[in-house]
């Protein structure tokens, strides 16, 4: 980690404040921070897009000056704020492991060596971070999976993976908040529904949040707790 | 709120953006909103609406539209040969469509994309805040899609008068070879000199390839020093990303929130546009530019807007009055220099102050024409 945030310009309305260049919950607490100290607190800023180890400042350049922006970010950035442990919720999901739910818990009891259900009680035995969202709105990027748990993508992706599907891909583990095409291996699926544009905030998840999957006892449990 | 306008045929790809969806990016979600952000918010100050309100963003074949009310309207962006009953719709200008009337487009001319505003804006829930499509994901605009054969669209009452572009307003002629001015980063140092050069000095293609997401460019390949890999972040506007083949790819209105690719260079705001209207097979080369340089470019931009005008009345002037000689400030009930507020014939209670003795007396401000 960076002692002192570094500036990137990102064009003329948005700057990229890098705090590292790593994959660290103590990284991406600095990121969090920063961007709920910023919440609110600065006008002229337009959004921000908090990631790993950067916080991508998007400003409007007419109503707030670059170097004033920086000396705020500087100060904020230097005041000492909430640990990230108090800022984020822990989030229960829960998830129906393996059938037609996971078809690759197989896979992954296979590459790992595990037995399904240990596969399901080390996937579930854990809080994972969530680093930040992106790739498609509402999707998680997870930290925290056992490394014991991690398995190559799958050589030809699916065309079609139902939203909520939990999956594995190398060493993350995340959820498909819309059905999308993907590659990861697919160990189960939740009955919540991750992204909602209808809802105030639309993700169940929000960056800095840990998530915990709950194992469900069947489909008759899953069903009774359909969202979609 | 009333249905304004039919589509009797969609065109190729329209559909309803504002300038965009901010604060959920965090979650995810893409900015979305007008490709040519300027040419959006032109035609709303045209038609008296807020510069925020919902339009179409039509694309190579405009769409036919029925009026169905009285509307003013206002096409700006790319010539894509607009006809109001049949006679040529001038651009960049309001103009009243009367009901009956039928909107139609005949042919890209200048330019890919066209924005229609209509007085009022187009009435559809905001989603996140905002009411523009954001067609991949599903949401916003109308159902989350590009317009159909058969869909009706309604209008917000209009908030205020037609305007008129400032004096000596020339409308963009977007041409065939788009040159763009870049600020170099967040990753240009994961390139050498000799890449950066590839990417300033050479002109590239766009892409068969480009769609709202991005526009990727065909030319040289412009080389990483490593990797072309990075640690996911956040993605700004108009970011030159490079992927692993050396293809530059501008991310435009409906990128990815994030990626993980590095970013060579940004195009500037006040340039997006430009780029915007691009058609693929067109040309774009890149010229580097501080960030200085940007916002002097971004506030020109900005007074052209703010310059756009109403038939409005004379501008307010300083009320004085003027004793042997001697100028007397004037304030109002408030303590306010008084002014001819509207530019009109008026009559106010003010107090002047003369050798430290206040004196309160009826004013009456006579608008008359100057010589």
């Amino acid at each position: 980690m960076y002692d002192e945030p570094v500036f990137r310009p990102a064009g003329d309305q948005a700057v990229l404040v890098e705090f590292g260049d790593e994959i660290s919950p103590e990284t991406n607490s600095r990121v969090h921070r920063l961007a709920h100290a910023i919440e609110g607190d600065v006008p002229g800023v337009v959004d921000l897009v908090p990631a790993y180890d950067s916080l991508l400042i998007q400003y409007d350049a007419s109503a707030l000056p670059l170097p004033e922006l920086q000396k705020r970010i500087v100060e904020l950035d230097s005041t000492p704020g909430e640990a990230a442990s108090e800022m984020g919720r822990v989030v229960e999901l829960p998830v129906l492991y393996g059938g037609v739910y996971g078809p690759d818990l197989e896979r992954v009891s296979e590459c790992s060596g595990l037995a399904a259900n240990e596969v399901v009680r080390l996937h579930s035995g854990t809080d994972y971070l969530v680093y930040m969202l992106g790739f498609t709105p509402g999707f998680p990027y997870l930290g925290g999976l056992n490394d014991a748990l991690a398995t190559p993508r799958l050589a030809t992706p699916r065309l079609e993976i139902p939203a909520g599907s939990v999956g594995i891909a190398e060493s993350q583990t995340g959820v498909y908040p819309l059905s999308s095409p993907g590659g990861w291996n697919l160990i189960g699926r939740t009955p919540l529904s991750l992204f909602d544009p209808t809802r105030q905030p639309p993700s169940m998840l929000s960056p800095g949040d840990r998530v915990r999957f709950v194992p469900l006892d069947g489909p008759d449990e899953y069903e009774s707790m359909t969202e979609r | 709120m009333r249905s304004a306008i039919q589509i009797i045929e969609p065109g190729l790809f329209t559909t309803i953006q504002d300038r965009g969806r901010y604060g959920f990016q965090r979650f995810g979600v893409p900015v979305s909103g007008a490709m040519d952000q300027f040419a959006l918010r032109a035609a709303n100050l045209l038609v008296g609406n807020d510069e925020n309100a919902a339009a179409l963003e039509m694309t190579v074949i405009g769409p036919t539209l029925q009026i169905d009310a009285d509307v003013v309207i206002a096409v700006t962006g790319a010539d894509l040969s607009p006809m109001l009953d049949g006679s040529p719709l001038p651009r960049w200008e309001a103009v009243h469509a009367p009901a009956g009337g039928r909107l139609s487009f005949h042919g890209m001319q200048d330019g890919i994309r066209a924005y229609l505003a209509v007085a009022g804006g187009i009435d559809v829930p905001e989603v996140m805040d905002s009411r523009s499509t954001y067609v991949k994901a599903g949401f916003g605009g109308l159902d989350g899609r590009p317009l159909a054969r058969g869909d009706a669209l309604d209008t917000f009452a209009p908030p205020g008068q037609p305007r008129e572009m400032p004096d000596g307003f020339m409308p963009p002629a977007y041409g065939e070879d788009h040159s763009v001015r870049v600020i170099l980063g967040p990753q240009d140092h994961a390139f050498d000199n000799d890449a950066v050069n590839t990417l300033l000095g050479s002109t590239f293609t766009v892409s068969l390839d480009s769609d709202r997401m991005g526009y990727r460019l065909d030319g040289p390949k412009v080389a990483h020093q490593s990797s072309p890999d990075i640690v996911s972040e956040g993605n700004a506007p108009g970011a030159v990303q490079v992927s692993g083949d050396g293809a530059p790819t501008v991310l435009m209105a409906d990128r990815g929130t994030t990626g993980g690719y590095t970013k060579i260079a940004a195009v500037i705001t006040a340039d997006l546009g430009q780029l915007a209207q691009a058609v693929p097979g067109e040309t774009v080369r890149f010229t580097a530019v501080s960030i200085d340089e940007a916002h002097a470019a971004l506030a020109e931009r900005e007074a052209l807007l703010a310059a756009i005008h109403g038939p409005e009345p004379p501008a307010p002037k300083p009320v004085a009055v003027i004793i042997d000689g001697e100028a007397i400030e004037v304030v109002d009930a408030d303590g306010e220099p008084m002014t001819t507020t509207d530019g009109r014939s008026s009559a106010h209670r003010a107090t002047a102050t003369l050798e430290g003795m206040a004196y309160s007396f009826g004013v009456e401000v006579r608008v008359e024409e100057a010589e």
